[in-house]
């Protein structure tokens, strides 16, 4: 029987088989920032411990940095500075690379990595953080881990894992119009719930995929946290090869076609098993948007909110309920119209160069809904510099959008800057649950051309009608 | 002495489990965040104590940042606030990795949780606290969170990890599965990095060997 592409990864990092199906399973590369990687980096200096590869491990300031222009180490997170100062003194001790601050690598941990070619096909790559799964889109076995595991692996080298299960999803058929790979990854949680991958390592896979670019790959792999998964990868191809070749810590001049010749090695067999298959025919995906509390909360932008009555399932009823009165919503209203207070794009998982160039095309020539409260955070700093290049920030400005420095900014809520009390935000980030994005705000999950409709219209509103007036009053 | 270690100086975190027969409080919902366990805003020090009054804040106060307990919630109410085990729905401490959301827990006083599934990162994270999440079918856990609804003090839940077993408030036994490694490093309590060090031969040998065979990925 032939190998899936999680065997390969698997197999190619294994040092030792410790039995029961767990692996002392070799590190590449490791990742950290302040809000996590500060804990860890401390446990691992009260016990006088040291980094094994210190010019293996990275570091960024992303998670409570403040995002307005001008920024230095305050931050309206209570405490935050010390996080930031805490990280930035253990990292520059341990001689780790460090992208600080005013460096223009800083950025979202899993923007950065993929940008910078630290996370490249075939590496394991740990981050304390759940969204490290994002860079599974550019090949690499990439899962989030706790700060304990992460001072294992500061400290050996190795992460002592379980093996998952391997599941497939294969996405099939042309992508319909206004949909992205947010509205993909939406629907599966939708339709297998939020916990519909645990215990399993994910591969993407279809024709769907192979059409998809890297970017959209890796906001794919970013949820499959939220479908419960340990992992999702995506197998690398020659898309990944020409996405990766160049970039600063991507293997250079020989080694670049040894390490190519290798990752063309990286796919499931033909022959593999997986222990659970999906199909999704994309051609049926509308526009997504959440409505409750938890991504599997989720519908087409063209129907209405559910009936908890209707729900044969007693535990998901009361979630259901639970939700509708957390977001304030009445079953059988209909999504698209419902009234917006703000509109947020940004997060690990959607906030690359092309995520905005798609927003921006949305919002060219267009304006904020009055009331609307607007903002943009580009994912990193690269990624701000390459918008303001080509004139987005401009797009964005005159629309009315706020225009910030990066950050994983208002994706969650520290204590800092945060949405108000019973506001509606559509947002382009991946948690709805309660209190997320701020004290009681109630948050409607989307892609970022969706947010940037209804930023427009000053409701949730179908992307898709919008761009077809558009279409339409330009042919005229 | 409190009866739990609310409003104390925050415990020792304690790495070793065996057994235990406690107070089970039912949380019977699905998706339990680890947002929830513990708010981001509720995490204000780089510290891995000093966390349990934002334990389930979001919850368990009247108001967001606030210290007003509601006496609706579950662990604000007599004798639960004693509770050492929790009972939850499918999908327990998903999301956040944040590693809070466990110290969060052992220090208000929680050693075990029995859900019918978790979050992955999370449920690695118990086993390096000395939590023991144990894994049983929702049916069973449904049936348990019914028997230890009355009078919880008299109807106690068993844990053990020797025999691997869960003990009901009616006698009914539930065996239950977990990772041989996670199993020996809550009965010994061990340092999983000491546990690991003692293969640096093997680690430094694999890495000699894979620098010759992917060179591009040391830099």
């Amino acid at each position: 029987m032939g190998h899936t592409i999680i065997d390969k990864l698997w197999n190619e990092h294994c040092i030792a088989d410790l039995g029961d199906g767990t692996s002392l399973l070799y590190i590449d590369r490791i990742f950290l920032h302040e809000r996590t990687g500060s804990v860890a980096l401390k446990g691992l200096e009260d016990q006088g411990r040291h980094v094994r590869n210190p010019e293996q491990v990275f570091c960024t300031m992303d998670h409570i940095v403040d995002t307005t222009p001008g920024r230095g180490d305050a931050t309206r997170v209570p405490n935050g500075t010390d996080f930031i100062k805490t990280t930035r003194d253990a990292a520059r001790a341990a001689g780790l690379n460090l992208f600080d601050l005013g460096d223009d690598r800083q950025g979202i941990v899993h923007v950065v990595s993929p940008e910078l070619g630290i996370a490249v096909p075939g590496v394991t790559l740990v981050c304390p953080d759940s969204h490290t799964c994002t860079v599974g889109g550019i090949g690499a076995l990439a899962w989030g881990i706790g700060s304990t595991e992460a001072e294992h692996a500061l400290a050996t080298k190795t992460l002592v894992v379980k093996k998952p299960a391997a599941m497939r999803v294969r996405f099939e058929g042309h992508i319909p119009f206004g949909v992205t790979a947010k509205d993909m990854i939406l629907h599966l949680i939708g339709k297998y719930t939020a916990s519909g991958g645990v215990g399993y390592a994910i591969e993407f896979a279809g024709q769907t995929i192979s059409d998809l670019p890297i970017e959209a790959r890796l906001t794919l792999c970013n949820m499959a946290v939220e479908f419960g998964a340990w992992t999702g990868v995506v197998a690398p191809d020659a898309k990944t090869f020409e996405y990766v070749k160049g970039r600063p810590y991507a293997p250079k001049a020989e080694a670049w076609d040894r390490a190519v010749e290798h990752w063309k090695s990286l796919v499931s067999d033909s022959d593999a098993e997986f222990d659970r298959e999906i199909t999704i025919d994309v051609a049926q995906i509308v526009p997504q948007i959440t409505w409750g509390t938890s991504p599997q909360h989720e519908t087409g932008i063209d129907q209405r909110v559910p009936d908890p009555r209707q729900e044969p399932d007693a535990n998901r009823r009361l979630s259901m309920e639970r939700a509708l009165e957390y977001m304030s919503l009445e079953p059988g209203t209909p999504l698209e119209g419902i009234p917006i207070d703000a509109a947020f794009i940004g997060s690990c998982t959607n906030s690359r160069l092309s995520d905005l160039r798609n927003a921006a095309n949305i919002l060219k020539g267009r304006k904020v809904a009055p009331g609307v409260k607007a903002i943009c955070v580009p994912g990193s700093t690269q990624v701000k510099l390459a918008a303001e290049a080509e004139g987005l920030d401009r797009v964005f400005t005159e629309a009315g959008f706020e225009w910030r420095e990066s950050g994983c900014s208002m994706c969650f809520f520290a204590g800092g800057e945060s949405f108000g009390v019973e506001e509606r935000v559509v947002t382009s980030t991946n948690r709805n649950f309660e209190n997320r994005q701020g004290p009681r705000t109630r948050s409607h999950l989307a892609s970022p051309t969706t947010v940037a409709a209804s930023a427009v219209l000053g409701n949730l509103a179908d992307v898709r009608k919008l761009e077809r007036l558009r279409a339409g009053s330009n042919s005229e | 002495m409190c009866g739990n270690w609310n409003g104390c100086e925050p415990a020792a975190i304690v790495n070793k489990f065996t057994r235990l027969k406690a107070i089970a409080a039912p949380l019977l919902r699905i998706n339990v965040d680890t947002d929830a366990i513990i708010p981001s805003r509720e995490i204000k020090r780089v510290s891995k104590v000093g966390l349990s009054d934002g334990l389930f804040a979001g919850w368990r106060y009247t108001e967001p940042g606030g210290r007003v307990e509601d006496p609706g919630f579950i662990l604000n109410r007599d004798p639960f606030r004693q509770a050492q085990i929790l009972l939850s729905g499918l999908n327990f401490g998903c999301g956040s990795s944040r590693e809070h959301a466990v110290w969060a827990l052992a220090e208000w006083g929680i050693r075990s949780i029995i859900a019918p599934s978790y979050g992955a990162i999370f449920y690695a994270n118990c086993a390096r606290n000395g939590v023991l999440p144990v894994i049983l079918d929702n049916d069973v856990v449904e049936d348990m969170a019914r028997q230890v609804t009355d009078e919880p003090e008299q109807h106690l839940i068993s844990v053990d990890l020797v025999d691997c077993t869960v003990t009901a408030p009616d006698d009914t036994v539930h065996a239950f599965e977990i990772d041989a490694a996670d199993r020996e490093m809550l009965l010994e309590g061990l340092d999983a990095i000491d546990v690991t060090r003692k293969r640096d031969d093997e680690i430094l040998a694999f890495q000699a060997r894979d620098r010759l065979r992917r060179p591009w990925i040391y830099l």
